[in-house]
């Protein structure tokens, strides 16, 4: 019999119940609340006369909607400050434990987990988000579901679910110098498609992700959902441990010498069977750009932007069509003239300090060009800006002329003030490109925290690897 | 939620791959707490001319006629017909909101994103996956005939065209149970309580870590 994928492992140990209907029920080991996904569920929990069955599996923050500005004065639209008050109500009323807008602790959901070792080594792990995929990284099954299942997690701790496939996507060799994780995955996103995972859950393993920081596998395992798996796996190794040891929701004492022993089995068995395996080599990736309105739609920084005369499937000809209308730009143009209006460095995929740390060593000792109206740097939580303050990051970001801002979603999908205006591109260190996502008439670039800051600078795409980076000091977290 | 037995309704044909869930419903109508009332911004950016947001008077905006959904002879559609991947992106079910609210009652596509996918059957939205040149078909035809209707009947799992010939297509077996019936999942995990019970008990001792908030 063939050896079980690390897949196959989390799911055989969360198996509840299987039903005779070809569902499962699987046991959810802890949740991720926010402001957005989460009231209508406390709403249908009472509306039911129904009460939250652990309410310790359940850790809650505002991300979404909190300004990044100044916030002393509290949330100026008054709809997203109810939405925000919600989310504190419910929490207070029963008892989770919330990291409120004034909290050092609080940040993006996906940021906060890992951060406070709430996120560990071969749990299950839901919240009402896509990007749920990130705590993958740590070797443990984590997706994001829809309001409905928040609700359903609430009152039953469990779900009801599909085994997914599984697919293996192997990345060995070395990276070249300047091209990051983001690359990686937005590379293989380009290969397979946005709806290349669907039905699975993706596996990252092979040399190359082996010597990713996790801040780095965090980043693959953050856009899985991009490439259509709502699950991006990592095998747990040394970094992995060393990462999780000492965060104040990790295990400790003997709890902790028991959990890393348990912990060293969750990677694929060397003969593990895989639907799906994809394969790129490390050497080949140069940093990526997106041109248009899909995260596939996407190209080496060297590349050229697609003429749809050459695509001979109807749909993907007329969608290629469609996103450079959109985009405003021409076919066969190299990347490297796509003019840029703003820089937004942040979001769920790259807010984390090694994201700061190499955004700022492109910044350090240059300017924003002054043909960019706004480049802004949002940490992806409190304690993320805290350490970036405390290494000088913020000096460096300011003397160029970006912003420093205070730890949100913010402008990775605009719900709150920070937003593009139509007809503007991003270089966006965030996950999505899709029409409107930052803002009506947007135009967003998907590009690495070094790429954006390299783009703020010259004030169009700059390949990051032509340029001299200044080091940052910086210790490990 | 309401059950899902049989439907006849007007198709409504959306050409274009990789339909997301911020087009289906922008961000800005995220801030509600509510439900319902979503519908009126379903593909808010591409039905209206101008800047949509919460507590606008939307029979007063302008819309865009070149949108298929403000085609007159698609007025009152509850069959929208979809291409490759529809429903990617995030997991806001204000998405299936937003499309039980506008009348939307069954999504027929060659694909669907795995999150959005799921998320239409917790709101009595059947959605429907048939191979490419079906869903071609469909298209050509709706395009070419107005008033043209599909009786969907999930029951026998099959699509009447208007012309009487019949589609079949395939439905998970406890999908089609709860959304026949209208079931409430959390009352149906809830009689299992007594597994629930007894894994986690097993648990706490096999990872007591994961209990000691």
């Amino acid at each position: 019999m063939a050896g079980k994928t690390l897949y196959d492992k989390l799911w055989d140990d969360h198996l509840v119940a299987q039903n005779d209907d070809g569902s499962a029920l699987i046991y959810i080991d802890r949740q991720l609340l926010h402001e957005v996904t989460s009231p209508q569920a406390f709403e249908g929990l009472k509306l039911a006369g129904r009460k939250p069955r652990r309410i310790d599996a359940n850790l809650a923050t505002p991300d979404h909607n909190v300004p990044t500005t100044d916030r002393t004065k509290g949330i100026e639209d008054p709809i997203s400050r109810i939405q925000v008050q919600t989310l504190d109500d419910n929490c207070d009323e029963y008892g989770v434990t919330e990291f409120k807008m004034d909290d050092i602790r609080q940040g993006i959901v996906h940021v906060i987990g890992p951060e406070q070792g709430y996120t560990l080594p071969g749990i299950t792990m839901v919240c009402g988000d896509s990007h749920t995929a990130t705590h993958g990284a740590f070797g443990a099954m984590a997706f994001g579901v829809g309001t409905s299942e928040v609700e359903h997690v609430l009152a039953t701790q469990c779900l009801r679910q599909k085994k997914m496939k599984n697919m293996l996507i192997k990345v060995d060799g070395k990276l070249g110098v300047g091209v990051t994780a983001k690359d990686i995955v937005l590379a293989v996103i380009g290969e397979i498609g946005t709806a290349g995972g669907n039905g699975h859950a993706m596996e990252f393993a092979g040399s190359a992700i082996e010597d990713l920081s996790m801040e780095g596998r965090m980043t693959i395992c953050n856009m899985a959902i991009e490439a259509g798996a709502r699950i991006g796996l990592v095998a747990v190794d040394d970094k992995t441990v060393e990462y999780v040891k000492g965060r104040p929701f990790a295990p400790k004492g003997e709890h902790w010498d028991m959990a890393v022993k348990a912990w060293r089995e969750l990677k694929s068995d060397s003969d593990a069977q895989f639907d799906k395996v994809v394969e790129l080599k490390a050497e080949d990736i140069i940093p990526q750009v997106t041109w248009g309105t899909s995260p596939e739609m996407v190209k080496p920084v060297t590349g050229t932007i697609p003429n749809p005369a050459n695509e001979s499937n109807a749909v993907k000809k007329e969608g290629i069509e469609r996103a450079l209308k959109y985009m405003d730009l021409k076919a066969d143009m190299p990347i490297t003239q796509i003019p840029v209006d703003k820089v937004f460095i942040g979001s769920c995929t790259n807010s984390r300090i090694e994201d700061l740390r190499e955004a700022a060593a492109v910044a350090k000792g240059r300017k924003v060009a002054a043909s960019v109206k706004l480049a802004m740097v949002v940490p992806g939580s409190g304690l993320v800006k805290q350490q970036a303050e405390a290494e000088g990051l913020d000096k460096i970001f300011i003397e160029a002329g970006f912003q420093w801002r205070e730890p949100g979603c913010s402008m990775c999908l605009a719900m709150n003030a920070d937003r593009l205006e139509p007809g503007e591109h991003c270089a966006s260190t965030s996950n999505r490109n899709f029409e409107g996502r930052q803002g009506q008439g947007g135009r967003t670039h998907l590009v690495s925290p070094g790429m954006a800051a390299a783009a703020a600078v010259y004030g169009h795409f700059t390949d990051v690897r032509e340029l001299e980076l200044q080091p940052i000091t910086g210790g490990a977290h | 939620m309401e059950a899902f037995t049989q439907h006849t309704g007007l198709a409504v044909p959306l050409d274009r791959a990789n339909v997301d869930t911020d087009a289906i419903i922008p961000k800005q109508f995220l801030k509600s707490i509510k439900r319902s009332g979503f519908g009126p911004n379903l593909f808010d950016e591409w039905r209206y001319l101008d800047h949509g947001e919460p507590g606008m008077d939307n029979s007063k905006r302008p819309v865009n006629p070149d949108f298929v959904l403000n085609f007159p002879r698609y007025k009152g559609a509850s069959v929208l017909l979809a291409r490759e991947n529809f429903g990617c992106g995030s997991s806001r079910e204000h998405a299936p909101w937003a499309l039980e609210d506008y009348g939307i009652k069954a999504v027929i596509a060659p694909s669907f994103a795995d999150i959005f996918f799921n998320n239409c059957f917790k709101n009595g939205i059947l959605p429907i996956i048939l191979d490419h040149d079906t869903v071609d078909l469909l298209f050509k035809e709706t395009e070419a005939n107005e008033g043209y209707k599909l009786d969907i009947n999930l029951e026998q799992q099959t699509i009447t065209r208007p012309n009487g010939e019949v589609i079949n297509f395939d439905v998970e077996p406890d999908r089609k149970h709860s959304l026949l019936n209208g079931l409430d999942d959390i009352g149906i995990t809830l009689q299992q309580e007594a597994a629930i019970t007894a894994y986690e008990e097993e648990r706490k001792k096999r990872a007591p870590w994961l209990f000691n908030n």
